[in-house]
This record gives structure tokens, sequence and C-alpha cells, in this order.
């Protein structure tokens, strides 16, 4: 079985179509990177694997939508503990206003944990699986803020991997990073792996050919082409996958 | 040729943005002036009139000596009693309107429909308040009815500013709450409502200013004429600054001799509306400063 996988995905945003007849299989412990053009959908996609789109309004998804085997657009699926499931990290470091330490307490407190002790484990698990604790750990009372751009985003990782989740979702989490940071959360992303389904939108084709293991290439609400990662950089097998990763539109 | 062209253009940008400034500045500073001349009529004229036993002693010989203290602490529990009224109903609604309402006619009308709300006149308040609240619901002329009444008045301003308020929080964060697995709710409450209310107090200090001036909506529901008593309850009558200013000053037993008596009231009421600016202020700055640091 396949730990993701999309069946006939339609999304259409009032009259406009976002996504066209989408199919696409993730396995369990793989980093699957989703590239192209702004407006491609890109976004849309990964936003479907953890119900984000249903804030939109006038949005209309069809098709089917699996993680691990269970389709999470059936009737009466309960979303919040399919978020619950699936971390999110995104664009722009966005850490609540809120101390280090219930910026990763957050998830654990609004989903029922108040044991302080599993609590405060759990904030330490997190911050140190993404090599932060060092340099937070005298200052978990202090703002989130007062920590540097990739810091913030690190925590955000954290933040999401309290909640214990199998499948994260990255939508262009490097983009405004310095490229010291950058490659940080990068080799964070390759150790996630082991543990975790990624799935990451970048803008930065190096970046899809570091970290994953297999990309799609969206065009206007199209799936392109989606194989390993190696295969399509090296030998794309469609003409405009060619032109893209060259470089020459995009 | 071109050096001189060049030197003549930046001549000619000069002088346009020396004019340009001269005329900005010059409205500027009048708008201050004027601010600054009412401020200061009210402060000379009216300082003589303050005193200890004016602002702690009842009025007395028809209002031309004695103090005003019931006409103080009856404007204090006016605006008291209708910011206890307006600002969680205000804080709400518009929560309910920003956060849960889609985009649509209904959001759209509702919106429009405040706004109307707050073109209304006053007096049509008062007598709206007269009307259902002391007549209909049987408040009476009331503390009560007069705080109700200016708590509709106020509505639409605390319903606005907080709309504004909850707006202005980007939504990344609202997406990283729900994303966790948080309710709506619980994202609208740890994280929103936080980040907004430092904006949301600007909403309350707005109010606070127009209750305690306003008289037309506390004519009819709650304003003695001359009651040189403590309100016992919210069931009784009350004096209230602002209409005390204008009872005074037209209809008194002896205008001319209780003229100081009126800038005196004036200043009390000007300064009752710093103080609670104030004071709204270093709440705002408290709150802004939590958000940062917790």
């Amino acid at each position: 079985m396949h730990k993701l996988e999309s069946k006939n995905v339609n999304v259409y945003y009032g009259a406009s179509q976002a996504l066209k007849d989408i199919n696409i299989t993730i396995d369990n412990n793989t980093v699957t990177a989703l590239i192209g053009p702004s407006g491609c959908g890109k976004s849309t996609y990964l936003r479907l694997f953890n119900r984000m789109n249903d804030l939109i309004d006038n949005i209309k998804i069809d098709g089917e939508v699996l993680i691990d085997g269970k389709n999470i657009y059936e009737k009466g699926a309960n979303v919040d503990s399919l978020r619950k499931n699936t971390g999110m990290v995104f664009q722009k470091p966005n850490p609540f206003p809120k101390s280090i330490f219930e910026n990763v307490a957050y998830g654990l407190k609004v989903n029922g944990i108040s044991d302080n002790k599993i609590i405060e484990e759990r904030v330490e698990t997190s911050i140190k699986q993404v090599a932060l604790w060092d340099e937070v750990k005298d200052k978990l009372k202090k703002s989130a803020f007062e920590l540097s751009g990739g810091q913030q985003q690190r925590l955000c990782i954290a933040r999401a991997l309290a909640i214990q989740p199998s499948i994260i979702l990255m939508d262009e989490p490097t983009s405004a990073l310095d490229p010291i940071s950058t490659s940080k959360v990068e080799e964070l992303i390759y150790e996630l792996k082991s543990k975790y389904t990624i799935v990451i939108v970048t803008h930065n084709m190096q970046q899809a050919a570091r970290v994953s293991d297999h990309t799609a290439f969206f065009y206007l609400g199209e799936l392109v082409e989606y194989n390993a990662t190696k295969e399509l950089f090296t030998n794309p097998k469609v003409e405009r996958t060619q032109n893209y990763i060259t470089g020459r539109f995009g | 040729m071109d050096n001189i062209d060049e030197n003549k253009l930046t001549k000619r940008k000069k002088r346009t943005q020396n004019i340009s400034f001269f005329i900005l500045g010059f409205l500027g500073y009048t708008v201050l002036f004027i601010l600054v001349v009412i401020l200061g009529f009210i402060v000379v004229k009216g300082f003589s009139a303050i005193s200890w036993d004016f602002l702690t002693k009842m009025p007395e010989e028809g209002m031309t000596k004695g103090g005003i203290f019931p006409a103080i602490i009856g404007t204090l529990y006016l605006v008291l009693g209708s910011i206890l009224f307006a600002f969680p109903v205000g804080v709400l609604a518009a929560i309910y309107m920003n956060e849960y309402v889609k985009d649509g006619i209904i959001k759209k009308v509702i919106k429009q429909m405040t706004n109307n709300l707050s073109g209304i006149p006053s007096i049509v308040f008062g007598l709206f308040g007269m009307s259902l609240f002391v007549n209909k619901l049987g408040f009476g002329d009331s503390i009560l009815a007069g705080s109700l009444t200016l708590g509709l008045l106020v509505l639409p301003v605390i319903i606005r500013t907080t709309e504004e308020a909850l707006k202005s929080v980007d939504d990344t964060f609202r997406h990283a709450s729900i994303g966790l697995g948080a309710s709506k709710w619980q994202t609208t409450k740890n994280v929103v409502l936080p980040i907004a209310f430092p904006n949301i107090i600007t909403g309350l200090i707005l109010s606070v200013g127009r209750v305690s001036g306003e008289t037309a909506p506390i004519l009819f529901t709650v304003a003695a004429y001359f009651l040189p008593k403590l309100p016992h309850s919210i069931f009784d009558q009350a004096m209230a600054l602002p209409y005390h200013l204008y009872v005074i000053s037209t209809s008194g037993t002896n205008i001319e001799e209780s003229r100081p008596i009126a800038y005196g009231t004036a200043l009390v009421l000007v300064m009752i509306v710093l103080i609670t600016n104030l004071l709204a202020n270093a709440l705002r700055k408290y709150f802004s400063k939590k958000v940062k640091m917790n």
C-alpha cells in the first residue's frame, strides 16, 4: 500500500480549474518534490493532503486522496486528526508570537495533551530533532521572534514534529532563508526521511535534485511528468520538463 | 545644454517641494493650533473652578455653588456600563463576522447595516433607548437604560475596529494553527485574538471617549436634571457631566453665576476622557509587549 495517493483529482477555484486529473502515488519514508512555475497548482496539490484547501471559499475538489489507503475526503472523515497526522511547514517562518517553548507545545495543547511532563519531554525531543536545542535551551521562555529566520523555520519544523505526524508537508520552506540556513533545513529533511514521508514544494531545482527521491513537475494544473528525481533531471521524458529544468522557461 | 536643463529641473523640483512642504506644514500646525486653543480656553476658564470640594461635593444653591461629584460618578458608571455591554458583544460579533462567515451577500448586508448604524444621529438612539429600554422593558430612567443606549451607539465603532484588528492578523498564523489540528475557535482564541488585542483596545479607547461625551442618548434614558445624591443601583437615575454642562449653561437657575462651574465641568469631562485614553493606551502597550514576549 502507498503512503499517499491521489486518484483522478480535479480541483476548481470557482470557474477556473487549478488541478487536472492528477494521479500520483507516494511511498513511505521518501521525499517527493513538487516543482513547476508559479500558479501551476503544486501548492494546491500539497494542501490536498491536510485539507488546508478547505479554508478557501468556492473551492471544489473531485476524486480521491488517500492516506494509508483511506480516502481523506470521505464524508465524516476526521479533519482534525488528519491534520494532526500531517505536519505542515510554510513558506515564511511563522512562529506564533509566543515563547519558544509555547510555540512547540501549542500543537500538543490544542490536541488535548495537558500533562506538563509529557509536553516538556516532547518539546525537548522535537527541538533536538531539528538540531536547535543547543541554541535555544537556555532561552525557552524567550519570544520566538528573537530567533533568526533560519532558527525560526527550524522551530516551525519542530512545532510540526511535536504532534508526531507521519507525513510532513513543506511549502517552499527555504524560500525566505539565506544559503546557510537553507542547507541546514535541507540536511534536516534528509535526516527526517527515515521517520516521515515528506512532500516538499520548491522553486529551487537544485534543491529538488538534492533532497528528493521523486519529483513531480506541474504545469498549468497538469502533472507533466512524475519520476525518480535522478531520472527526471538527467533523462526527462517530456520536452516541457526538459525546458523547465534547463531554465528555458519558468 | 544638458547641464543647464538639469539644473533648471532640479531647481523647479526643489521649489515645488518647498511649497508643498510649507502648505502641508501650515495645515498641520493649524490643526494643532486649533486644538491647543480649545484646550487652553477650557483650562484657563475652568481651572479656577476646580477644587477638592468641586470634585467631591454635591451641587448647591440651584447648581450655582458646590461641586459636581454626582455627575462625575454618573458619567463613570455610564462609561463602565456601556462598555461592559458593548465590548463583549461587539468583539464577539466581529469575530463571528471575520472568522466564521464566508464572503457573500449575508456578510455584505451585515457590514452595510453596521456602517449605517454608525451613521444614525445619536438623538435617534436616545429615542430608541427610551421607547425600548425605558418604556417597553420597563427599566425606567436608569443607569441600565442609559448604559444600554450608549452601548448600542458605540457598538458599530467596536465592531469595526475589532474587524480591522482581526483582518490585520496575517493568515499564515491561522494556517499554522489549523495545520496543527487546532479548531477554528482554538485558533481564534489562542492565536488570532492575542495578536489582534492591542488594536482591539483602540476601539475601546474610541468608545470611551464617545460614551463619556454624548448627551443626546442619555437625555431621555438616564440623565437627571438635578439629583444631589449618588445612585444606589443600576435602576437609579444619575447625573452625567455632558448633560450637567448643558443644563447649567442653558436652563440653570442662574446661568451667569454658574458659568465658572460650567467651564469647570467641561474641564473635568475633558480630563476624564484624557485620562481614560492614557490608561487604555498603557493597556494597549502592555498587551502588545505581552504578545511579543509570551
